[in-house]
């Protein structure tokens, strides 16, 4: 019950950071085609690519970090926000904002659910992954590794992720 | 449901098809549907998993599972070797479970529509 209140209350600091979204990217999504397409075109891969690129830290999300429009995401943003990803090295991807996305990345990355996070352009995983990773410190070490932390707020991520819920 | 050509996707269902497909060995399907479609979470436990980290097990599952997912608005689930499973329930007294991060208080998951 502690570790659910301080989780709502940091996740809510780290939100409303300035993020996110970066614009030039987000427009190469408008989209081409409104209905799905088993095949990802060519323009989307590279769309996607560059989205993936445009940020070390990136989440394609459903709805925005202020705004989540479903509790996997919002799970998955809160996890960010707690172990403090400084929001200058982070990117989120809205696919509900774009078919095309929403249908494409679960292509690309051959994963069949939202949200979906890379770090340093690779593929980590979804909510489930990025929950366990978060609990069993597996995050904190990776984030760490790639240098995304906000600096001087150590602290906060490493006493979460030694609270088993 | 009236779709008379694929089976209703139920807790029985994707349990079964979880141990035949792969090799599971002990499995918990719990329906979290909310107002949003159906949504499951899983605990799985296979010896398909050992010497596989979290990300090619929950491929592995996903792979299993591929058309059942597809119809489905969310999926969850939580990966664990014999091995694992048997520590975690000596360790938590039996309290070893599907993951319910991302469902509201009720255990429900809440968000958009399809």
């Amino acid at each position: 019950m502690l570790t659910r209140s301080l989780f709502s209350r940091q996740l809510f600091a780290a939100a409303s950071r300035p993020a996110i979204a970066p614009k030039a990217v987000s427009s190469a999504f408008r989209p081409v085609l409104f209905y799905q397409n088993r095949f990802l075109s060519d323009a989307t891969r590279q769309a996607i690519d560059k989205a993936v690129a445009s940020a070390p830290v990136v989440l394609f999300m459903k709805g925005t970090p202020e705004t989540p429009q479903c509790g996997f995401s919002r799970a998955s943003i809160q996890v960010l926000g707690l172990q403090g990803v400084d929001p200058n090295k982070f990117a989120a991807f809205n696919v509900l904002e774009d078919a095309e996305l929403r249908q494409g990345i679960k292509e690309y990355s051959d994963w069949p659910t939202i949200p979906q996070l890379y770090i340093d352009k690779e593929f980590v995983g979804g909510c489930d992954i990025i929950v366990s990773m978060h609990q069993n410190g597996e995050l904190a070490k990776l984030l760490e590794e790639k240098d995304v932390l906000v600096k001087g707020e150590e602290g906060a991520a490493e006493e979460q992720t030694e609270k088993k819920e | 449901m009236a779709d008379n050509q694929e089976p209703a996707i139920t807790e029985d269902f994707l349990s079964a098809a979880l141990k035949t497909r792969l090799n599971a060995t002990h499995v918990e399907v719990t329906d979290m549907s909310g107002g949003c479609g159906a949504s499951f979470t899983s605990l799985i436990v296979s010896p398909d998993f050992v010497g596989k980290n979290s990300l090619k097990r929950h491929r592995l599952v996903n792979a299993a599972l591929k058309e059942e997912i597809a119809r489905i608005h969310a999926w969850s689930a939580k990966c664990q070797t014999p091995d694992e499973y048997a520590k975690e329930k000596a360790a938590t007294g039996g309290n070893d479970g599907p993951p319910m991060d991302g469902t509201n208080a009720q255990g429900k998951v809440e968000g958009v529509t399809e």
